[in-house]
């Protein structure tokens, strides 16, 4: 079996996902021809050594149906022999995709793989491609179906952790966003997004809200209470879940990840390919691991992924020096902790979704590229990034520098 | 052979068919009706001479669905079997509304189920102003097989549809028009059902049968159709407990079938009414809440040869909540009532609780002013016994206190003939002890109401050691009156429903003191069926209630006695703690298991419960629970059985059912035992007994019944046979 490394990874900065976000004018597929054609330039790639490309894309219906990962390839000029695919596990798609290229790469079927993902949740509005487990009566009502939501305070209140808990995850995260960018630490992987006339459309994370304090935050209704009460998810958590009396409301828009577009690629490779291509990797990809977990809680999976990656490596919690955990909801980044014993230091050292938004196919490859771009800075060796996926999932992967 | 139907031709060329089952109460669809039918359409279709058919009926209700008896009969078939016969009369009706010549429903009365299924597959329908159309088939556990889940969605969108097909409940004539479900309301239908044949007013096809059709309102697979789908399975979680899969069938022949050709669409729902005809939730609820509770209803087992009772006066003794409530029903039943009380406020107070209790419905629009004053004015409020002179009956709802209730039974004889029934409403007390205060123990019974006794719909008779057959006939032939459903038992303490539900709560005490989360115990109590968890339940019955009983109990049958019994000592100490040291005797005092806001609704759970009762920090094993909470219920009830306290099935699965709450989809407790399956209920007894103590030990009659291969029902295809 080869390596597989990391040569480089590029992401859009993120727009807000509403009609008047600064990305809205730009479609999925020009938005990831934007990332394929900057990871070809940087890098003077020559495409014809690439394999594939595989994008995550979470809503792959209209504009992002079709293959937006084939389409972009030919509209971005790669050498025709490059194909595309694209791949769905929810919000883990980005990091999905590149695992899947590492594989191929490891298999020794490819030289380079592209992984990545795009979402633009202006356009494509979650739920649009459909959800049978949701809505099908003879899948829904027998396996306990909730909205994630619903999930997210049932983890916040099975686990004990109060509105002031996850209010104060939130504005640490903003914090931490805010400082990152103020230091240039995503300079190397931001490409800003242009219109044909090469002017710049966006080029800092429009979501963020860097004056969040807990008086701001304490002022959000909860988002999901309706949800809970009227629609009656919460005895649908409390049926699966017995021991919850009353299902607690604390997750709302300010503890929650945001809504947002963008795009991110990352090019893998063996180290063949590099001499072929003249590219030094950064990283290795060392191990990755995707598991099912307890669907109604649906969120908890991140630790069950990091255990199964752990038994299969012999590696332990003391292996990994930086942490990165999707920060889809506050009471999910508070469980994690908790169940692998990390400190805050440890873990979204440059804040994440809450602060910074959460395109849903995209997000995995671009807090790889985070992760990356960290272990760098801070000179450190071993990165594991992982995220909470719908319908109980987790996955995880470790790279370390080489 | 006797005539179901009959049809004509007019002057215009117009057929009509008309359903009028001889021998029937009503208009149902039975094998044989529906087979006549079937060949008076097909007459008038293939003949020339005729426009068009006009369906309709000669009767007070148009057709008011499927023959039950036809139904139950279907049991013993294979689903291959139960599916094609499905087919069979769907791709009738498919061939009724597809045929080039118009079939038009005349709906004159109530079009229900497989009633309103067929007027569905007519291309134009006129209803009569009064008559209700309704697909009530999820009570008894199925889905309208014959289009119903298809058709209707497709007149008035999936949610609006989901309101009536997933609940029963019925569409009055207005609605129906709005809808469009009828094109026409007419006060002679049959005429308007004519002259809309004649106007060329029928279109040539179903509007699913055009080319360009669209649903009314959410498109299959649109997010709004997401968010309907999701919302409603939610609901119906919430509502269900997951326990009724009817519902989520007919849930799924919407979902699906909309997606689907018509044609295609009826197979799909032919295999959903399969899947819920072969399942137990449909037997169990046909069983008790169809064949069971009408038997109860007729007074089946009424002793014979006693003359039916006419009343003219009934007599009630004290006028507390229970009495008055007594009251209401038994004027609502058309009687005049006595309502007598030590003191005129405390009758007066009586009565007045039962005019205020119709004063409501007239709020509610359930009766009339006029009706409203007419029922009032039956009850007279009274101190006198003298006014009771003459009175068929009289039930005293009297403090529970033997001297008391000796008291007013000798004061009431004292006035009465020999004819007259005395009926004690105790809830504990044994009659047979009570009847030793009767010159006439003879005449005298036990009349069990449950609370609220407007609201409750079953009566517990009670016989003494010396209750005459006269005295049980006179009794039910009351509760017949009041429109309630009897069951009788003999005398035990605690009869059988007081009984048998205690151990509900008891069980739920053992939980507590075993370190169950009270969370736990009261959703997965839920779990099962049950209306309430166990604590809210006895939080609003009143745990001080329980407490004074279970005491009363250990007094008079010792508490040695019980222990070897099976009593679990856990038990007495949760209720002991609840009500002697934290003084929380329950809703009434807007204190118990439960705290309560100042509406005296619960809030959260006492946060001491938690604190008394420590998790164990085993991890929860739900179907364990739930399964002791059922069990303790069908075990007690199998020691009435082996104690003579109940002496039929029927009897113990319409009383718990009706009663206590006890899960409808089980079919009540037996019910449940059967649906278990007597070998693995044993066998479950014999587990549980090794791990939680002898409270589960199996009862002799059921180790007996195991090992004859004998059921509880074992004449049930008698019954279909009727």
């Amino acid at each position: 079996m080869q390596e597989a490394y990391i040569f480089d990874a590029v992401r859009t900065p993120r727009g807000k996902g509403k009609k008047d976000g600064a990305l809205v004018e730009v479609a999925p597929t020009e938005m990831s021809v934007q990332v394929l054609a900057g990871l070809r330039d940087r890098n003077t790639l020559d495409t014809a050594l690439v394999d594939d490309i595989v994008f995550g894309i979470v809503e792959p219906i209209g504009e992002q149906g079709g293959n937006v990962a084939r389409t972009a390839a030919i509209q971005a000029g790669y050498d025709e022999r490059v194909g595309g695919m694209q791949v769905n596990r929810f919000c883990s798609s980005g990091l999905e995709a590149c695992n899947i290229a590492a594989a191929r790469v490891m298999s020794g079927a490819s030289d380079f793989v592209i992984g990545g993902g795009v979402e633009c949740m202006s356009r494509v509005t979650i739920g649009d491609s459909g959800m049978p487990l949701a809505a099908d009566p003879l899948l829904s009502i027998p396996n306990y179906f909730v909205p994630q939501g619903i999930a997210a305070d049932l983890v916040a209140t099975k686990y004990g952790y109060s509105r002031t808990d996850l209010d104060a995850y939130a504005v640490e995260s903003q914090k931490r966003a805010k400082q990152s960018w103020d230091e240039g630490r995503f300079d190397k992987s931001i490409l800003p997004v242009t219109d044909d006339n090469g002017l710049i459309m966006l080029d800092h994370d429009e979501y963020m809200r860097p004056q969040t304090d807990m008086q701001s935050l304490g002022s959000l209704a909860p988002s999901f209470q309706m949800m809970g009460e009227f629609a009656g998810f919460d005895d649908v958590a409390r049926q699966r879940y017995p021991e919850i009396e009353k299902l607690e409301y604390y997750h709302h828009a300010g503890n929650s990840s945001g809504i947002v577009d963008g795009a991110a690629a990352v090019l893998i490779g063996s180290a063949d390919g590099g001499k072929k291509a003249g590219l030094k990797p950064r990283a290795r990809i060392k191990a990755f691991a995707s598991i099912g977990s307890e669907p109604t809680i649906m969120l908890t999976g991140p630790a069950e992924a990091t255990k199964r990656l752990f038994e299969r490596t012999g590696m332990t919690a003391s292996d990994i020096d930086l942490w990165e955990l999707n920060e889809a909801f506050a009471a999910v980044v508070l469980r994690y902790m908790d169940q692998l014993n990390i400190g805050h230091d440890d873990i979204n050292v440059n804040g994440g979704a809450i602060a910074m938004g959460h395109p849903l196919g995209a997000t995995g490859a671009m807090i790889l590229g985070t992760a990356l771009d960290e272990l760098e800075r801070s000179d450190k060796e071993t990165a594991l990034v992982t995220l909470c996926i719908g319908s109980g999932m987790g996955i995880a992967t470790v790279i370390e520098r080489v | 052979m006797t005539s179901l139907l009959t049809s004509s031709i007019d002057q215009d060329g117009i057929a009509t068919i008309t359903w009028d089952m001889a021998g029937h109460p009503m208009n149902v669809l039975s094998e044989a009706a529906l087979e006549a039918f079937g060949e008076h359409w097909s007459k008038h279709a293939e003949n020339d001479a005729v426009k068009g058919i006009v369906v309709t009926s000669a009767r007070k209700e148009f057709i008011v669905g499927a023959d039950i008896n036809m139904l139950w009969k279907m049991r013993s078939y294979d689903a291959a079997t139960v599916f094609s016969e499905n087919q069979r009369l769907s791709q009738f009706f498919r061939e009724v509304e597809t045929h080039p010549k118009p079939t038009v429903a005349a709906i004159n009365g109530d079009a229900l189920g497989g009633g309103f299924e067929l007027a569905l597959a007519c291309r134009y329908r006129v209803m009569a102003e009064g008559a209700k159309l309704g697909l009530p088939e999820v009570m008894l556990g199925l889905l309208p097989g014959a289009g119903g889940t298809q058709r209707l969605p497709r007149l008035i969108g999936a949610s609006e549809a989901l309101q009536y097909l997933t609940t029963g409940k019925n569409m009055r004539a207005d609605k129906a028009l709005t809808f469009g479900v009828v094109h026409e309301i007419a006060e002679d239908v049959i005429s308007a059902a004519k002259t809309a044949i004649l106007e060329g007013k029928v279109p040539s096809k179903a509007p699913w049968d055009e080319a360009n059709f669209t649903l009314p309102k959410e498109q299959p697979q649109s997010p709004e159709w997401t968010q309907t789908f999701a919302g409603a399975g939610a609901m119906l979680r919430r509502q269900t407990q997951g326990n009724y899969p009817s519902p989520q069938r007919i849930m799924a022949c919407v979902y699906h079938g909309l997606q689907l050709s018509m044609d295609k669409a009826l197979s799909f729902e032919g295999r959903q009414f399969t899947a819920l005809f072969m399942g137990s939730e449909a037997r169990n609820l046909i069983r008790t809440g169809w064949f069971g509770r009408n038997a109860a209803n007729r007074l089946e087992k009424r002793p014979q040869g006693v003359p039916p009772t006419t009343f003219t006066k009934v007599g009630v003794i004290g006028a507390g909540v229970m009495g008055a409530g007594i009251a209401s029903c038994t004027a609502q039943g058309g009687c005049d009532v006595v309502l007598l009380d030590i003191s005129e406020e405390a009758a007066e107070r009586g009565r007045k609780h039962v005019e205020d209790y119709f004063g409501r419905q007239v709020k509610k629009g359930r009766i009339t002013t006029e009706k409203a004053a007419q029922i009032t004015n039956r009850v007279t409020a009274t101190t006198d016994y003298k006014a009771l002179e003459g009175a068929q009956l009289t039930i005293e709802a009297v403090f529970e206190d033997r001297g008391i209730k000796a008291k007013v039974t000798a004061a009431t004889e004292a006035v009465t003939d020999d004819a007259h029934i005395f009926g004690t409403n105790t809830s504990t007390l044994p009659i047979t002890g009570l009847a030793d205060a009767a010159d006439r123990p003879e005449s005298f019974i036990g009349i069990h109401f449950f609370s609220p006794v407007e609201k409750m719909p079953l009566v517990e008779i009670i016989r003494g050691e010396q209750t005459s057959d006269a005295a049980a006939a006179v009794a039910m032939d009351y509760v017949k009156l009041i429109s309630k459903t009897p069951i009788v038992v003999n005398d035990s303490r605690g009869f059988y429903t007081s009984r048998v539900f205690g151990t509900y709560t008891r069980e739920a005490f053992c939980m507590l003191s075993e370190g169950i989360s009270p969370a736990v115990v009261e959703n997965v109590g839920k779990a099962t069926g049950m209306p309430m968890g166990p604590l809210e339940l006895i939080d609003m019955v009143g745990i001080d209630t329980g407490h004074k009983i279970t005491h009363e109990t250990i007094k008079e049958v010792g508490w040695e006695t019980m222990l070897e019994r099976g009593e679990p000592a856990k038990a007495l100490e949760v209720i002991d703690w609840i009500v002697e040291e934290a003084k929380r005797p329950g809703q009434k005092a807007g204190k118990g298991f439960y705290d309560y806001d100042d509406k005296n609704k619960p809030t959260r759970i006492w946060p001491e419960v938690y604190a008394k009762f420590p998790s164990n920090g085993a991890p929860v094993d739900v179907d364990d629970l739930k399964k002791r909470f059922l069990h303790i219920q069908a075990i007690e009830t199998l020691r009435c059985m082996e104690e003579g306290v109940v002496t039929a099935a029927d009897d113990a699965d319409v009383g718990s059912i009706f009663g206590w709450g006890f899960a409808p989809f089980l079919g009540g407790v037996i019910s449940y035992v059967e649906t278990v399956g007597l070998p693995q209920f044993l066998a479950d007894c014999d587990a549980l007994a090794a791990n939680h103590g002898k409270r589960f030990a199996a009862p002799q009659l059921l180790r007996d019944m195991v090992a004859k291969g004998q059921s509880f029902y074992p004449n049930e295809t008698a019954v279909a046979a009727e």
